[in-house]
């Protein structure tokens, strides 16, 4: 449980941070809240022999919505996004995705920008920015950039931000009237991984039907994925029983996920399926007011 | 790979070292400092036997380095009892045989106290949620439910 | 029941306070990784990646590059000392160091000494080894099949992987019984292998002292007096002696039976302190204490039950193979390779019975008895009343009426089991009505009903267990030979106060407070003034440690009667006192009186410094006493759980929605601490049942061996137990108590999984293994066509 040796700095300014990614590219790793990174290195997998602690660098957490955006800063500690009066009346998605990330006390340090960053489909908020239709913004040594979602996760832990690149803000769309969340994750204990866990944020019209929705698989194949087919389906549509339980069960069919420990491939899919139809069930009740929290 | 000198303060007392890079806090705190209330239990950040106070929050120190510790403030089991008297949370557990081995006590504890700081009068579920992070092996949890309710209830008055 | 002492005295029946928890709240308790000593060194282990392999060469060199290295220690140094191999507990013999092959995955192989944790850790990273793999073997069934891959290449003639065979109880009788029978079941049963994973893991700090020639080893242990033995035989060619050998076992935390083997750790750390005159530490990660440690359970089970018609049980029988990994090094008794393993017709008259086993190596860490199984008790009790539940379902007769019709009867004790065990006292009846009033049984089976004509899955399930501890009567017990008594030593001081120290070991069970009750409900001193020391070979009497649930059978008992003693002469100071003559002497709590004029009294604190100051021309001076406490019989705790299950038809998670636990372990010494050993072994019953266990796949690699994968509950999948309590006193401990602190884990993972199959008992389920993930419920459901 000893990391293998490593320098470590603790740049003051982004642009110190910035410089040392580039100087030290290729063996260089951000630590941020650290509770993905850490257990790594104490396991002397994914070496790195530089360290750049962003935890002194100010301006990188607040959560605030301003002219219809909401944005997190890329330091943010899970457990400020759980505690939010904002986050839990107006994103209840995030809310839920947050409380049940890893840990209560892992949450203190761990951070949004990390958990997305990581790229790892394990992760439990990548599903919640695809369903929320989330960007994520880099900041480089050229400035910032934009990056949409569904454009962020390229592949088994690894993402669209260049090597030279941090993670500084995330910007979610202020949901309008009439809509809901909700994260339903399946996991063996508390602070494991998702078993499956399915993302939900949904809209409604003005007749009950389903205006615009997405839908978030986490741990469900080799990156985060957009359960698109089911989204597509329940577009439009009321969502009656039936309505849900097919879309649910195209979610299961997008699933990709591995065997391990946590289930077989079969399991795991019925598991997106049953999950989907869940959170399905639980943000169009939100969205319509029908909400009872438990 | 260079050392850093750090100064953190312990129990309100400044304590200045100079510590390779990736001396884990718990390390730091267990061997450095020579406090040996925080123990380690595991290596996937997953026991919280480790857990102290960073800036008032409960964090596991075998997953924080001690250079990250570096101006901050940290509060270890030894800092619960102040001039003699025992805190609440330990009165607590003893009263209430919140601890058989020991050995996950001084993570629980400090959870436990956190926790009171930010809602004084918790339910037993919101309990079960707050150390679902810090394993037991010996209690099955009941008593250590009941140990923070104590603890609760003894600080209430002074809250008033 | 009213304690009989006041509770400034604080004996029997007081929940009073633990006096050992002052340093423990304060962050002041002493395990071994707190041990610091002038001039220590760190040592840390270089482990197989593969579970079955020849070295071909260690190379070191990178390793002595690193500064602060100290040394590389691999199994041809031991061989110079002859210290590569040693005995385990169970007369077999097991690696220290290899010196040709590894036999499981994480296996030692060698070891870097280095001046601190860190710096050690990079010396065992850069320790290169070459191996060969060989073939693994990891399925105990085919481990004894013709033509298996011999494993123990060391045993000269070992021609096979069987380890013995064991039987016990009437073969032709059985076999009559069941031949003629009304009515059959049979169950194959797979209880896997699981670990303690107690929060401290193993270590210690060996500290030899070349001048002196004296070792002291700071250790995990819950036996540190066979240890002392066994280093002394083990190691008595290479200069240690066992006058000079001190174990100190400091503040434990958690021990569940891990703690009771040699690990090899402790043997290099001792050999490397020794050849380097200086502290060695050794204190393993989690990783490596999953991985290498002694490990639980692991039998196969087929079961079979026979009855009449009416379902009163006739016989028993149960064949058993037991994957022991690639050694023998279950903490048995001597004579009781299969523990205690034969307690299996339980809570149940059953007249005739029979059970046979056959114990496999295999390319897997060694051990089998840990994780409070009280010697294979756990095993047992789960074969037994799985198949009572079967019964009762093929049967279609309620599971609580079909228990009440076989319980052996309150006025049959002791009663003389089928296979050889006289049960000292019970009532079975009493603590399953008691259950079954306070969870209010017959309504929930009403709920049951309503709830499945709805296609909800709820389930009830009943425990019924009869525990078997204290060991044990020297006449059978005996590890490596040592008998297994137990030992107190007591000694009262001129004001008043005592101290007392013990053969045991606590690891959290509470024994410097429940000692010193003993003790002050025998002299009436109050039990604050009583000092309970235990741990330190130096000083403490003789004894074979805590598991088992052996402490208050045993030395529990050695404490009332060295007390006891200690009030004999007592009286003869206090008829010196009085001028009185003994007869004419009666004891009240704390003091004797002449009959008839109690104002003429003399407290023991009085009579305690006159053993000093004024005793008797001819006596010894001193209040003191030791007692040797060989126990007659074990004594045979018992409980009933009940325990309600919902689940969930998407998921097929298990939800227990409420367990009852009602436990009899004979007078009871604190209510509270009992109480807090029942709670701990109800999670440590819950955990196997739903959540863990540890597998290998075909070339021995370990799946469970970290804490991501072996999921120790936490306080969110724990429910709230329920306890309560029967008191049936054993009738020939001294103090009528038994020993409760594995009931609960024998006793929890039956009521779970017969509550799981209840609830799908009606679909036609009969048996899930444990445990019962959702996944394995999830695929039941999928099957019986009620999945969501």
């Amino acid at each position: 449980m000893i990391p293998a040796p490593f320098d470590y700095h603790a740049p003051q300014t982004l642009e110190e941070a910035l410089a040392l990614l580039q100087n030290h590219r290729d063996d260089v790793k951000v630590l941020s809240g650290g509770q993905s990174l850490l257990p790594l290195l104490k396991l002397r997998l994914g070496a790195a022999g530089h360290l750049v602690d962003i935890g002194r660098i100010p301006g990188l957490e607040y959560i605030e919505q301003e002219n219809g955006v909401l944005r997190i800063g890329g330091r943010t500690r899970e457990s400020a996004l759980e505690r939010s009066d904002l986050i839990q009346s107006r994103y209840p998605l995030l809310a839920e995705t947050a409380a049940v990330i890893a840990d209560p006390i892992v949450r203190n340090l761990a951070t949004v920008g990390g958990n997305l960053a990581h790229g790892d489909p394990a992760n439990d908020h990548p599903a919640t920015m695809l369903a929320l239709r989330a960007q994520v913004v880099a900041t480089g040594p050229g400035g910032t950039r934009t990056i949409p979602i569904d454009d962020f996760f390229t592949g088994l832990f690894s993402t669209a931000l260049e090597p030279d690149e941090i993670l500084t803000e995330i910007r979610v769309p202020a949901p309008p009237e009439r809509s809901g969340g909700a994260y339903v994750k399946l996991e063996r204990k508390v602070g494991d991984f998702a078993t499956a866990a399915t993302a939900v944020q949904v809209t409604l019209g003005a007749g009950g039907e389903v205006e615009r929705v997405g839908i978030g698989l986490t741990n469900a194949g080799p990156v985060p994925l957009r359960a698109v087919e089911a989204e597509r389906y329940l577009t439009g549509k009321q969502p009656t029983g039936d309505v849900i339980a097919e879309a649910a069960r195209l979610a299961g069919e997008a699933a990709m996920p591995n065997a391990d420990r946590r289930g077989a491939v079969e399991y795991k899919r019925n598991m997106s399926r049953v999950l989907t139809a869940r959170a399905l069930k639980r943000a169009i009740d939100r969205a319509s007011g029908r909400a009872q929290e438990q | 790979m260079a050392n850093h000198k750090i100064k953190v303060k312990v129990q309100g007392a400044e304590r200045e070292a100079e510590v390779e890079s990736r001396l884990l806090l718990v390390h730091f705190l267990r061997e450095t400092l020579g406090l040996t209330g925080t123990h380690i239990g595991c290596d996937t950040t997953h026991c919280g036997a480790c857990t102290v106070l960073l800036d008032g929050q409960p964090v596991k120190s075998c997953t924080v380095l001690a250079v990250q510790a570096d101006g901050r403030e940290v509060m270890t089991v030894e800092g619960l009892e102040q001039d003699g008297k025992l805190h609440p949370i330990q009165e607590g557990f003893w009263q209430e045989h919140g601890l058989q081995c020991g050995f996950c006590t001084p993570g629980m504890m400090l959870t436990g106290y956190e926790l009171l700081q930010r809602n004084p009068d918790p339910g037993e579920m919101e309990i079960r949620e707050a150390i679902s992070g810090n394993l037991c092996r010996c209690t099955g949890y009941v008593n250590i439910i009941k140990s923070v309710q104590y603890a609760a209830a003894k600080l209430r008055p002074a809250a008033e | 029941m009213e304690p009989k002492t006041s509770s400034k005295v604080c004996g029997m029946g007081h929940s009073m306070k633990r006096k050992e928890d002052p340093r423990f709240i304060r962050g002041q308790g002493r395990y071994v990784d707190d041990v610091k000593l002038p001039g220590m060194v760190h040592l840390d282990i270089v482990r197989s990646p593969f579970a079955h392999a020849r070295i071909t060469a260690i190379h070191t060199e990178k390793a002595m590059a690193i500064p602060g290295v100290m040394a590389v220690i691999t199994g041809e140094t031991l061989k110079g000392f002859n210290l590569h191999w040693m005995p385990t507990l169970m007369s077999d013999t097991q690696m220290v160091l290899p010196t040709e092959k590894v036999m499981y995955q994480a296996q030692e192989v060698a070891a870097v000494v280095a001046t601190d944790r860190y710096t050690a850790a990079d010396g065992v990273d850069a320790v290169e080894v070459d191996y060969d793999p060989l073939p693994v073997v990891v399925d105990p069934f085919k481990a004894l099949e013709p033509g298996a891959p011999v494993l123990r290449t060391d045993k000269e003639g070992k021609t096979d992987n069987l380890i013995w065979h064991w039987e016990v109880g009437d073969r032709a009788a059985t076999e009559k019984a069941f031949a003629e029978a009304d009515v059959t079941v049979k169950q194959d049963i797979y209880i896997p292998r699981i670990h303690v994973a107690s929060i401290e893991t193993c270590g210690c700090v060996a500290d030899f002292n070349k001048a002196t020639g004296h070792l002291t080893v700071y250790m995990t242990t819950q036996a540190p007096h066979a240890i002392r033995t066994v280093f002394a035989l083990v190691a008595g060619h290479v200069g240690l002696s066992e006058e000079k050998i001190r174990i100190i076992s400091p503040d434990i935390g958690g021990g569940f039976g891990g703690k009771v083997p040699v690990y090899p750790g402790y043997v290099i750390a001792v050999a490397a302190s020794v050849v380097l005159g200086r502290p060695v530490k050794w204190v393993e990660d989690r990783m490596e204490n999953l991985q290498a440690d002694s490990f639980a359970r692991d039998y196969h089970m087929t079961a079979e039950l026979a009855a009449t018609k009416e379902g009163k049980m006739t016989a028993l029988r149960i064949k058993t193979l037991a994957d022991h990994g690639y050694t023998d090094a279950a903490a048995n008794p001597s004579k009781y390779p299969a523990g205690l393993f034969s307690i299996c017709t339980g809570s149940y008259d059953i007249p005739t019975a029979f059970t046979e086993m056959d114990a496999a190596y295999t390319n897997k860490p060694p051990g089998g008895v840990a994780y409070r199984c009280s010697f294979r008790v756990t095993e047992a009790a789960h074969a037994i009343e799985r198949v009572t539940d079967l019964l009762a379902q093929e049967l279609k007769m309620d599971a609580a009426e079909l228990r009440f019709k076989n319980f052996i009867q309150p006025e049959q004790f002791p009663y003389k089991s089928a296979l050889g065990w006289e049960y000292d006292s019970g009532n079975y009846p009493a603590a399953l009505r008691m259950a079954m009033e306070r969870i209010g049984y017959d309504e929930l089976r009403r709920e049951q009903a309503e709830k499945r004509e709805r296609g909800e899955l709820m389930g009830i399930g009943i425990c019924s267990f009869t525990e078997i501890v204290g060991a044990g009567p020297s006449k059978d017990f005996d590890i490596l030979g040592i008998k297994m008594f137990d030992s107190a030593e007591i000694r009262v001081h001129p004001t008043g106060k005592a101290i007392a120290r013990f053969g045991t070991k606590s690891q959290g069970q509470g024994h410097e407070t429940t000692y010193a009750q003993i003790i002050a409900e025998e002299l009436g001193i109050p039990a604050e003034h009583i000092q309970v020391e235990e741990g330190d070979t130096d000083t403490a009497p003789y004894g074979l440690g805590t598991y088992a649930s052996r402490s208050t059978p045993t030395a529990g008992a050695a404490a009332a009667i060295a007390a006891r003693k200690i009030r004999a002469k007592a009286k003869k100071i206090a008829a010196h006192l009085l001028e009185a003559s003994e007869e004419d002497l009666e004891w009240e709590v704390g003091k004797f009186f002449v009959k008839g004029a109690p104002q003429k009294s003399k407290t023991i604190q009085e009579i305690a410094l006159a053993a000093y100051t004024n005793h008797p021309q001819g006596m010894e001076a001193g209040l003191e006493a030791v007692n040797y406490y060989d126990p007659p019989n074990l004594t045979f705790p018992f409980g009933s759980y009940i325990c309600v299950v919902d689940i969930d038809r998407g998921t097929g998670e298990v939800k227990v929605r409420r367990f009852m636990a009602i436990d009899d372990c004979g007078n009871i010494i604190n209510p509270m601490i009992v109480e807090g050993q029942i709670h701990g072994g109800l999670s440590m019953g819950l955990a196997p049942a739903l959540y863990e266990e540890i597998t290998y796949d075909e070339s021995g690699n370990i799946s469970g061996g970290s804490f991501m994968d072996y999921l120790v509950p936490t306080a969110m999948e724990t429910p709230n137990w329920e306890t309560g309590k029967t008191i049936t006193p054993s009738p020939h401990h001294p103090l009528g108590a038994k020993g409760v602190g594995e009931s609960a884990t024998v006793g929890a993972p039956p009521a779970i999984a017969n509550a799981v199959v209840d609830a799908l008992a009606h679909l036609g389920v009969r048996h899930i293994d444990i445990p019962m993930t959702p996944e394995k419920v999830w695929n039941i459901l999928r099957e019986k066509g009620v999945a969501e």
